[in-house]
């Protein structure tokens, strides 16, 4: 692995510890050019260092990772995010990755697979970590109200069973086995459903984000 | 003056402040003295006023004899609108008297004054709560019965109408019901920001108390769980296996009170398979991830399908030794789908003997035994997927 394709990486997380847990744990073709601690600070650094992937913390002072997304990308930057985070909150979830966000993890992911996810996401494909694909299906599944638009509205019969085998725990290698493809079209499936959660106009996304937790 | 030091007195004396007076401050120092609002004295010294002119020649004595406020700077000005009103309101009372001969009527006239203070007075009087609920009281009884108090209204201006039509004494009473209004409309003028600064006031004090609920319940929550068991994970520090077993389960606990929709682990699926799943991990110390979409009640079926899953997770937890295993349950219109997958060692089917309970009979035989599947993927090496169908109970 050369300097060349390395990736840099910006962390952005308000916890000292955890900063610098994730930079011991990142594999070899990783590159950590920095850190951040705050919205501000997020900000100033991504304009500054541009880095190819943001480690983003959902949850901090001055807006949370939210914030940054939306001022970051609100400027244009070419800039990826990958969000990282304790909460298991659907709305937290779903809100960063409508906000922007190419992918979703959750902090107690070995080293090994965040590593794995920051290329992912650098190469410009989606990371699904098990639970968002389940909060997706779920999301996708009540549609009882007529769609907007069809074809952002609901997902394709080989998508959902990519979703599900995500939800099963499998990795992307094991999928494309799985299903007789390759791996690159897993990966095509999952990006078209990033684009979709992204994109659908479906007010029950965030509605049922928020309602989940007060049922 | 600023340099002699203030000498507290016995009891406080009656002055007049400068700041909020509305003519001489007299209402407002006597307000302060009495510990009630000044609304209630002005209201007092304009109800008496009308009372052969009482009321002006209490306000007049007491002007002459309380002292001023000392205060530095310009006096503040006053509020102009609200003199207004009360000159209206003291105008329109008279006019009333005059014209209906009630200002003459000597003990009944008194009666109504009095009342009319006492009940200023005691309105004052009572704290915030009490007031919150007359209010609340009076506004849930006219919304309840809105209808019929239109009704009724609308019945006694009709009856009240047609009444003095009939004696033909309309036309006579006209300037006592206009009065009347102008009475009303003044003494909505006056209590109108006060009483939108009690509303303001109570709705704080509510805002107030459920945070403080929410404090409350938050701090008996972290009290009852999370310090015990950074109380138990101190004492237990030189046994990494039970640290993190402690860590894991506090984790699964937190993370179900804070995100997870409450449910009834004896009464939805979802819930269960949590439940089962947290007893397992709490037995065996390997975490187990899991992932619900949908939900429904359990019914027979589906118990017996829970025990099958059980089996599975306790066959991962106990021989694969993987480090985390995979729970995916997906409930759909017509049947109930359960994963459980690691990534440990995995096994041969055919090594496994006929008389070993675990797989055949608990997972496989179970669920066929209830009219679902299972279905077992596993190679040494490759880890080992239970996939586990039900079909869903007709309702």
């Amino acid at each position: 692995m050369n300097a060349v394709n390395m990736v840099k990486v910006l962390i952005v997380d308000d916890h000292r510890l955890f900063r610098s847990g994730v930079r011991a744990e990142l594999g070899p073709q990783i590159e950590v050019i920095g850190e951040a601690e705050d919205v501000e600070s997020a900000v100033s650094a991504i304009e500054a260092l541009k880095p190819d992937v943001v480690l983003l913390d959902v949850h901090m002072p001055g807006g949370g990772g939210q914030e940054v997304l939306r001022r970051v990308l609100g400027s244009g930057s070419p800039v990826r995010f990958l969000a990282l985070s304790v909460s298991d909150a659907a709305e937290d979830v779903i809100g960063v990755i409508r906000g922007g966000a190419r992918g979703y993890v959750t902090k107690t992911i070995s080293g090994r697979e965040l590593t794995d996810a920051i290329v992912r996401v650098a190469e410009g494909d989606a990371v699904f970590s098990p639970r968002l694909a389940g909060f997706v299906l779920d999301a996708f599944a009540s549609t009882e109200a007529p769609s907007i638009d069809p074809e952002l509205d609901s997902l394709t019969t080989r998508e959902r069973e990519v979703l599900r085998l995500i939800a099963r725990g499998y990795a992307y290698k094991e999928i494309a086995k799985e299903l007789f493809i390759s791996v690159k079209t897993v990966e095509t499936h999952v990006s078209s459903v990033l684009r979709k959660l992204q994109l659908s106009n479906r007010h029950e996304l965030s509605r049922w984000a928020t309602a989940r937790r007060l049922v | 003056m600023s340099e002699t030091p203030t000498i507290p007195e016995a009891y406080p004396r009656l002055v007049r402040p400068q700041r909020g007076r509305l003519v001489a401050g007299v209402a407002q120092g006597a307000a302060a003295q009495l510990k009630l609002d000044p609304v209630v004295l002005r209201l007092a010294f304009v109800l008496l006023t009308i009372l052969d002119g009482l009321g002006l020649l209490a306000y007049a004595a007491l002007w002459m004899f309380t002292p001023q406020e000392q205060s530095e700077g310009e006096p503040p000005a006053r509020d102009w609108g609200q003199i207004a009103a009360y000159a209206v309101l003291g105008t329109a009372l008279t006019a009333f008297g005059w014209v209906t001969g009630a200002s003459t009527g000597g003990i009944g006239t008194w009666s109504i004054a009095l009342g009319g203070i006492g009940t200023l007075i005691l309105w004052q009087q009572a704290d915030p709560g009490r007031r919150q609920r007359w209010m609340t009281d009076a506004v849930r009884q006219v919304r309840r019965s809105w209808i019929r108090t239109g009704i009724g209204l609308l019945l006694v201006v009709a009856g009240g109408a047609g009444f003095l039509a009939a004696q033909g004494k309309l036309a006579e009473a006209r300037p006592g019901l206009i009065f009347t209004a102008v009475v009303v409309g003044g003494l909505a003028l006056i209590a109108a920001p006060w009483l939108a600064g009690l509303w303001k006031e109570l709705q704080k004090e509510r805002r107030e108390r459920i945070r403080q609920e929410e404090r409350a319940e938050m701090a008996a929550h972290v009290h009852d769980s999370v310090l015990h068991t950074l109380t138990l994970i101190q004492r237990n520090a030189q046994d990494p296996f039970e640290v993190t077993r402690l860590a894991r389960s506090q984790e699964r606990e937190l993370r179900n009170w804070l995100y997870q929709p409450k449910a009834d682990a004896d009464a939805t699926m979802a819930a269960a398979v949590r439940r089962a799943a947290a007893e397992i991990e709490d037995e065996h110390g390997v975490p187990i991830e899991i992932v619900c979409v949908g939900d429904c009640d359990l019914d027979d079926r589906l118990r017996a399908m829970l025990q099958a899953v059980r089996q599975s997770m306790v066959n991962a937890a106990k021989y694969s030794e993987a480090t985390v295993i995979s729970v995916y349950a997906e409930v759909e219109a017509g049947e109930v789908t359960v994963f459980v997958r690691d990534r440990g060692k995995g096994f041969n089917m055919d090594d496994v003997p006929d008389d070993r309970m675990g797989i055949r009979q608990s997972i496989i035989g179970r669920m066929e035994r209830h009219g679902g599947s299972a279905r077992v993927k596993t190679e040494p090496g490759e880890g080992t997927e239970v996939m586990l169908t039900m079909k869903r109970e007709q309702q």
